[in-house]
């Protein structure tokens, strides 16, 4: 059973991220940059499920410009067999890449998708479920733990309400969420192992995806700031000042 | 003129409180509002949706596929409906239903999706939080019909108003049946709802059990008539269930009165209680970043603190 998995770039989770003073967006210049954290996660679940016999080959594919062969890299020293670029130098929304991920998924006959079920720059929380509607096919979003088997995923899913469990057809789309497991610490060996692996480059153009019209920028903005509170020293404290904001009686 | 269809969400016979909310960013659309009910047999969450101020009609999509909450399945149904009744705009609460079900309903649709509505500037134009709300970004769309999720925490609930009209109606959409509900594992609690309550008390990873969880937090809890979350470091160590995580990735929650022990305030859990009107934080550390958005912080001794702040409330 072949996977395809799909990374993101994103500015590294322990950025603390600045708007432009021209609200024109956030500052990614110079900006430590690593692989989406919920796609390690996916990243991580392909390899476990190849370890443990159940995917033959892992593809990791993703969208960008040229320094997102890094994150590529990752993916490889991950264990991803090989790669494939889409090059698209300009800002990349879900709707266009989740075109060219059911593309790729088409082409590679993939049985299974991973990807994270969100990125945590845009937050868009997309990209995965909109591939599984152009490709009409399964989809089981926010996984905490999936079970592969001939044909067909048990999928137990993080909602609101608790968790839930699918059983879904492949091929299918499975969205990984924060407890699925903990993404393997990158050694040395498997990073250079990594550079040496094939890393194909296709163009939107190549998988006849044209670019979905995009959804506008105006501005970016910091958000409202709360006013400054006080630090109190005792529980009696505490008390008066929660009654004098008539938050208790 | 908009015409906004919502897609209810609900579970058990009864409408979710998140659908109220989705018709209030909606009357900021203006235009006519239309509440769409898809279940096996939708005749009381139509009820419940038709009594919502604001709404102008329920629509009731009654199929035995429509059994469970699958956007597999419903996602068809919505795009239909969505061309049939000219909908210039197709919102979904943000819960974890809607999550799920709309950028389906995009992509059939062949628009992109907002993400997140937390303010809306005009029928095409509104706010949305980026990297766990620390940059607010202004977006418009050319696309029809716009395809959104609602940012719960930034919208109240609409009121009760006079029943209007129930419609039924049917769609011809072709229903998949590659995914099957297996079921659904959920706490079951006498407590106020942790998405809707107006106070909260949240744990992290400092109570160090779940033991600790039911011996420190609950009490305070009872006494505040709270709901009760937890960070992320406490359901990954097992303490509470999933379904508890308030934060970026969590719940994200608006309570009039929030109250963090033992939590350090990562930027991701901050993200999901920025709304909080007001919060409380007690915890040993004076440097922990929650004292940062904290209106009222106490440093101290958790396990000292909350039996003397329980018995003197």
């Amino acid at each position: 059973m072949k996977a395809l998995v799909s990374v993101k770039r994103v500015v590294d989770y322990n950025v603390r991220i600045q708007v432009k003073s021209d609200g024109s967006g956030v500052v990614t210049d110079g900006v430590k940059h690593s692989m989406n954290p919920f796609d390690e996660i996916a990243m991580e679940e392909a390899v476990r499920q190849k370890e443990k016999g159940k995917i033959t080959e892992i593809v990791a594919v993703t969208i960008g410009g040229d320094k997102n062969e890094e994150t590529l890299r990752s993916a490889l020293a991950f264990g991803a067999d090989r790669a494939i670029h889409i090059k698209e130098a300009g800002e990349v929304q879900p709707l266009t890449a989740a075109q060219a991920f059911a593309a790729v998924m088409k082409k590679e006959g993939a049985q299974v998708l991973f990807t994270g079920k969100q990125a945590i720059d845009d937050d868009a929380n997309q990209t995965g479920q909109m591939v599984a509607a152009l490709l009409d096919i399964a989809q089981a979003t926010f996984a905490s733990k999936v079970e592969l088997d001939a044909g067909k995923a048990t999928v137990t899913r993080e909602v609101d309400a608790g968790l839930e469990t699918l059983e879904v057809d492949l091929p299918a789309v499975i969205t990984t969420d924060l407890r699925l497991n903990e993404p393997r610490y990158l050694k040395l060996p498997d990073i250079m192992k990594a550079k040496k692996k094939p890393v194909e480059a296709v163009s939107l153009g190549d998988l006849g995806v044209q670019a979905a019209a995009p959804v506008k920028h105006v501005k970016t903005a910091n958000p409202p700031v709360r006013g400054k509170g006080v630090v109190v020293k005792t529980v009696d404290e505490l008390v008066s000042a929660l009654k004098g904001k008539g938050l208790v009686s | 003129m908009s015409k906004v269809l919502i897609v209810a969400e609900h579970a058990n016979g009864k409408l979710n409180s998140s659908t109220a909310k989705a018709v209030t960013a909606a009357q900021k659309l203006g235009g006519d509002v239309e509440v769409v009910v898809l279940a096996a047999d939708g005749a009381a969450v139509a009820g419940e949706a038709a009594k919502l101020a604001g709404v102008k009609a329920v629509l009731q999509v009654d199929n035995a596929a429509n059994k469970d909450p699958l956007a597999a399945v419903l996602a068809p149904q919505v795009a239909e409906l969505a061309k049939a009744r000219s909908a210039s705009h197709v919102l979904v609460a943000g819960s974890t239903f809607g999550r799920d079900l709309m950028p389906r309903v995009a992509a059939l649709l062949g628009v992109p999706q907002v993400s997140d509505i937390m303010l809306v500037h005009g029928p095409s134009k509104f706010d949305r939080p980026t990297y766990a709300g620390n940059a607010i970004v202004t977006v418009e769309t050319t696309a029809s019909p716009v395809v959104a999720t609602v940012r719960m925490a930034s919208f109240a609930a609409a009121t009760s108003g006079a029943a209007v009209g129930i419609e039924k109606v049917t769609t011809s959409a072709k229903l998949p049946t590659h995914t099957r509900y297996l079921g659904i594992e959920s706490h079951k609690s006498e407590r106020p709802d942790l998405q809707s309550a107006g106070r909260v008390v949240s744990g992290g990873r400092a109570l160090a059990s779940g033991e600790n969880f039911n011996k420190f937090i609950v009490p305070l809890a009872d006494k505040l008539g709270a709901a009760i979350g937890a960070s992320r470091a406490a359901v990954d160590s097992g303490y509470v269930p999933n379904d508890m995580q308030v934060g970026q990735t969590g719940k994200i929650i608006a309570p009039e009165l929030y109250v963090a022990i033992g939590i350090s305030g990562a930027i991701q859990h901050l993200a999901g209680i920025k709304d909080a009107r007001t919060i409380v934080a007690i915890n040993k550390d004076p440097e922990a970043p929650i004292f940062e958005v904290a209106d009222i912080g106490l440093v101290g001794d958790l396990f000292q603190i909350l039996p003397e702040l329980t018995s003197k409330l």
